[in-house]
């Protein structure tokens, strides 16, 4: 299973990288526009016709605390692998924490069902693999979207290689198992996302940009655990932007294939954006 | 007599600059909790009345918003290369675009709650940042909401929110840099007026 996942995963880095060479716009942090536009426009249609219809039904029929229970019960899961690039990080009294949230979620929580962890002040964290990279001084890499999972950057979709590797969900045995809760898990938090969508709409004078940029600024939040560096403000009288574009990305301009091959290479150097 | 009267018009003067020098966290504590409880009893609020949102977000929040100071910042260097005239429609039409956004949002509550993180402020600061998270009441993760202020005069005055790190105001700036490139100044302030038109169809029933 899992050499298949890593070989599609690198087969689409590898498509990103020929794409790279057909730069289309002169937004140094999304060489690929082009490409990336037709993505996104994909992934929207997909959204449209399947998903979102399912994460509405899914939303309308069930009550809210049986949703919070999927939510919970996924969130336990995935705070084990949290836990794993905490300390991956160095933060290690926050993998303590992750760890316990497991124990007394699992436990007392029914299987994660129900959250007791957060009533009992154990603070629930959001960490994976493209984080941790980040944290490692690796530089972002241009931006991307990768069908279904949607907006990355290059070292995060690195980063979505190993986050599915050590899923446990994705791993799970037997296979009717495994891929009813892949299903029911992308509803949930299709469902989970709803309100925002509509904030989106209202506030997009263009979505692909504003999803883009959302992104990258969360991103570059999380990786701060939500105490990013000030950027240089670009103001009237100041700075200027594009020397903050500079700023962000490291070797904005590199080509999108040689970014993902020394995206490991250069952890030790290049300064967290 | 005189001395009652010197001490009665001090502490009215005392109280007065209390008020106009209202802290920060403490400013933005006391509007928050003052709009959700009014949305907490709406109930056309909450079944997605975006136009009376707005209404209350207009009479509630804006002496306390600086949208000029907004515009220039999601503007960055073409801020200086638009006409006082152009920053002026610039101004109200993102102004326009910033409240339905925000008035859209406040149609989605439903019952999460607002923790107030411990605020500290250095003597003499003139821009800070106050943090605060909505706390889902259900599913969901906890969003992080801050707002930066900064002070002009008397009063502090928001310029920046943040949701989850992604800031409401810097977030244009790409997509305003590109509109400009391509399409010049009165470009953006055109696709500005199109897309707050398209808004204002649909506040009423959605």
């Amino acid at each position: 299973m899992l050499p298949a996942r890593i070989k599609s995963a690198a087969v689409a880095i590898a498509a990103v990288g020929l794409l790279g060479g057909c730069a289309t716009s002169g937004n140094p942090k999304d060489p690929i526009e082009g490409f990336n536009r037709a993505m996104f426009a994909f992934n929207e249609g997909l959204d449209s016709a399947i998903i979102k219809p399912v994460a509405k039904g899914y939303d309308h029929v069930l009550p809210s605390p049986i949703k919070t229970g999927v939510t919970n019960f996924f969130s336990n899961i995935e705070d084990l692998f949290i836990g794993v690039n905490n300390l991956l990080q160095g933060k290690v009294p926050e993998a303590f924490s992750d760890l316990g949230r497991v124990v007394i979620n699992s436990t007392v929580g029914l299987l994660g069902v129900i959250d007791f962890a957060s009533d009992a002040g154990l603070e629930k964290h959001d960490e994976d693999f493209g984080q941790t990279f980040g944290r490692w001084g690796v530089g972002n890499g241009a931006y991307v979207v990768i069908p279904v999972f949607g907006s990355r950057t290059v070292r995060d979709t690195v980063g979505l290689v190993l986050d599915v590797a050590a899923d446990p969900v994705a791993n799970h045995n037997p296979r009717r198992t495994r891929d009813m809760a892949i299903v029911l898990r992308l509803v949930n938090d299709r469902a989970n996302l709803l309100p925002a969508d509509k904030v989106v709409e209202e506030a997009a004078l263009d979505k692909y940009s504003y999803m883009r940029d959302a992104y990258l600024q969360r991103r570059r939040n999380l990786i701060h655990d939500g105490n990013p560096p000030r950027e240089v403000e670009a103001n009237a009288d100041s700075a200027d932007p594009a020397t903050n574009a500079e700023v962000q990305v490291s070797e904005p301009r590199a080509d999108a294939a040689t970014e993902a091959a020394v995206v490991v290479a250069r952890a030790d150097q290049a300064s967290p954006n | 007599m005189k001395s009652l009267f010197a001490l009665f018009s001090g502490l009215l003067i005392a109280t007065t600059v209390m008020a106009q020098e209202l802290a920060p966290d403490v400013l933005v504590k006391t509007v928050t909790n003052e709009v959700l409880d009014i949305v907490r009893k709406d109930k056309e609020i909450q079944s997605g009345n975006t136009k009376k949102a707005i209404d209350l977000v207009e009479t509630k929040l804006l002496g306390h918003f600086n949208f000029t100071r907004m515009t220039q910042l999601a503007l960055a260097r073409d801020w200086r290369q638009a006409s006082p005239a152009q920053q002026k429609i610039l101004t109200d039409e993102f102004h326009a675009l910033l409240v339905r956004t925000y008035s859209k949002a406040l149609t989605e509550y439903k019952n999460q709650t607002i923790d107030f993180k411990p605020f500290v402020m250095k003597a003499g600061e003139t821009d800070v940042r106050v943090r605060t998270e909505i706390k889902q009441s259900g599913a969901g993760k906890n969003i992080e909401l801050d707002y930066y202020l900064e002070k002009s005069g008397a009063a502090w005055k928001v310029y920046d929110i943040e949701v989850g790190g992604i800031s409401l105001v810097t977030n244009y700036r790409d997509s305003f840099a590109s509109e400009v490139r391509n399409n010049g100044i009165d470009g953006l302030i055109k696709s500005l007026q199109a897309k707050n038109k398209s808004g204002e169809a649909t506040s009423v029933k959605k």
